[in-house]
């Protein structure tokens, strides 16, 4: 990345306009950039305002506009998520998932810790070649995947079990998270490992006990970022899993909570609103992990 | 060292030993990957339903998708989809990315709030802007007739030009804080001593923008467009769960009618036909991407490594 050119600042280096902002006024900057910035804001939140609204609201309020303001509620209630959590198989669909997403995670990144290490460090013959085939992997897009990976899982003997999601997501995570890794991996310097290499180490240890416990940020960011990924993933569950009791959150409150024709918003929102708080909450945690990891893929 | 055994070749040679790391991700890649990517070109040539691995047909499937309206429908919206909401993500993740990088009061906290609706599934978002586009118990629809601008509920998904703009809009709304947010991140690389020149030469706003900001970001911006381009033609989830398709086919895309052809409807080789049809639109938004990659390296004068 472009080296800040010398005679800059050194305090605005992180910030390409603090070195001009007191150009503009209070009332300028009210107009440029804390009004627009909030309506967005808002429309990029309203959806989740709206999802916690109707998930305490209690069931008479939830269909009723006119005799109670829908913007809040005075009268809030934990019944829709008690339902769900203790009348449902919810938890269980909860279960699956973060055990499908933590098994698929750990996979990944064991191969392409070996993968990434193997391109960048013992470059054999054809390495480049192997790392830009990764890439394309990357590009694959699940959804011209399924059709033909259905009747392979079911070749396999996998359908309908949790191995076949748990084998087939890392076809989605490997090329992301080589490809990043191979950015950390390249951070560290060669000096260390030939000085290793004179001290007798094998390559194994040299991964173990030097590589590994550098890149250890590079590993959480692509550990949380596969979660994340794992998560979301919808098309491959939906296909390969036919069980209800089997399935993975998102699949499950789509299939099972919508009886005909009459919605059952309370549980509905209340499900997407327990689904998406693990996630939310790993990111709070491991905010400049996420964001490296979601920029390092694409400046790569 | 004289005679090395096998075993000690295939230890310490660097090809063996390269190969030995690759294995897990080759297994996972080819197994998983690479033969159901062939396999689906195979069976897009052949009559297979599901149970049955079918007969070879020649171009039979690809003469039926093409001369069925059904899938010049799920084409046509499939190009106006990515196009339109990829504009917008475009210049509202851009103005969104330009706004984080000034100075203000909570700035890491605003940018962390901005990236949530890109961590949320997008099944789980796309269930909220179901309810949010109920016909009948629409909040937009009540507010809109509290300000007095509309009569009667606005049919959010009932009709096909509304739908499509709906589904349009969940889109961008799910994809600008990834681009703000990739954007920010090169923004924050380009160096104040260019705007601090440009501004003495007298240079406005817009000019900066224009002639420093923009061509310094042109190689992010086509990395990140293309990863967009590609998500958002080869989209599922959210049209699965907003529309299935509907009203009438108006807002099928090409991975929906896929599904619904081959997985629901049982017939795998039409089906394949579908999704293999998608492949040349990626290979363009592909081939967008090394060129916008070329120029980079250009750009920084250096190899790639």
């Amino acid at each position: 990345m472009t080296e800040p050119v010398a005679g800059a600042r050194p305090g605005s280096r992180d910030d390409a306009s603090v070195g001009m902002s007191y150009l503009s006024t209070l009332p300028q900057r009210l107009v440029t950039l804390y009004l627009p910035l909030s309506i967005i804001m808002i429309v990029l939140l309203f959806p989740f305002y709206w999802m916690t609204m109707t998930a305490i609201k209690p069931k008479n309020q939830l269909l009723d506009l006119d005799t109670h303001n829908p913007f809040w509620t005075l009268s809030p209630t934990l019944e829709h998520i008690e339902e769900l959590l203790f009348k449902t198989d919810y938890p269980l669909w909860l279960w699956n998932t973060m055990f499908i997403a933590v098994s698929a995670t750990i996979l990944s990144i064991i191969a392409s810790v070996f993968a990434a290490y193997a391109i960048t460090r013992i470059r054999y013959r054809g390495a480049q070649w192997i790392g830009g085939s990764i890439f394309l992997a990357y590009l694959v897009p699940p959804s011209i995947l399924f059709i033909p990976l259905s009747t392979v899982v079911f070749q396999y003997g996998l359908f309908d079990t949790p191995f076949a999601l748990i084998l087939t997501y890392p076809t989605i995570l490997i090329p992301f998270s080589t490809w990043l890794l191979m950015g950390y991996f390249k951070t560290i310097p060669y000096e260390l490992e030939e000085c290793a290499l004179i001290d007798g180490a094998s390559r194994w240890q040299i991964l173990t006990r030097i590589i590994l416990p550098l890149a250890v940020p590079g590993l959480i960011s692509a550990a949380i970022f596969c979660m994340t990924l794992c998560w979301n993933e919808f098309i491959y569950a939906l296909t390969f899993i036919n069980t209800t009791s089997q399935k993975t959150v998102p699949v499950a409150i789509v299939t099972a909570f919508t009886d005909g024709d009459q919605y059952r918003w309370g549980s509905l929102m209340a499900g997407a609103l327990v689904g998406s708080l693990p996630l939310v909450i790993l990111y709070a945690f491991f905010v400049e992990h996420y964001v490296s990891a979601m920029t390092g893929a694409v400046k790569e | 060292m004289n005679q090395s055994t096998t075993w000690e070749r295939l230890r310490t040679n660097r090809d063996w030993l390269g190969f030995w790391f690759m294995l897990p991700t080759a297994a996972f890649l080819l197994l998983f990957l690479a033969y159901p990517l062939g396999l689906g070109i195979w069976l897009s040539f052949t009559d297979a339903r599901i149970g049955n691995p079918g007969s070879f047909v020649g171009l039979e499937n690809y003469e039926w998708i093409i001369g069925d309206s059904k899938f010049q429908t799920a084409v046509f919206f499939t190009i106006l989809y990515t196009i339109v909401a990829s504009v917008f993500k475009f210049a509202i993740g851009l103005y969104l990315a330009l706004l984080l990088n000034q100075n203000m009061p909570f700035k890491a906290m605003v940018r962390a709030v901005i990236l949530i609706p890109f961590i949320v599934p997008t099944v789980l978002s796309a269930i909220a802007f179901w309810w949010i586009f109920d016909p009948q118990f629409s909040v937009v629809s009540w507010s809109l007739r509290q300000v007095g601008w509309i009569d009667g509920n606005i049919n959010f998904l009932g009709d096909a030009w509304n739908s499509r703009w709906s589904v349009i809009f969940a889109n961008v709304w799910r994809g600008v804080p990834f681009i703000a947010i990739s954007l920010l991140a090169g923004l924050q690389t380009l160096p104040p001593s260019l705007y601090e020149a440009a501004t003495l030469d007298g240079a406005t706003r817009w000019q900066l923008f224009r002639h420093v900001t923009y061509p310094l970001l042109t190689p992010i911006i086509a990395v990140v467009m293309t990863f967009s381009v590609l998500f958002t033609f080869t989209d599922f989830q959210l049209i699965k769960v907003l529309t299935n398709g509907g009203p009438a086919g108006a807002t099928e895309l090409m991975a929906t009618m896929s599904y619904n052809t081959a997985i629901l409807g049982s017939r795998i080789g039409e089906g394949s036909a579908i999704s293999t049809a998608m492949v040349p639109f990626l290979l363009a938004a592909i081939m967008v991407s090394w060129f916008g990659l070329q120029r980079r390296k250009w750009q920084q004068g250096e190899d790639n490594d």
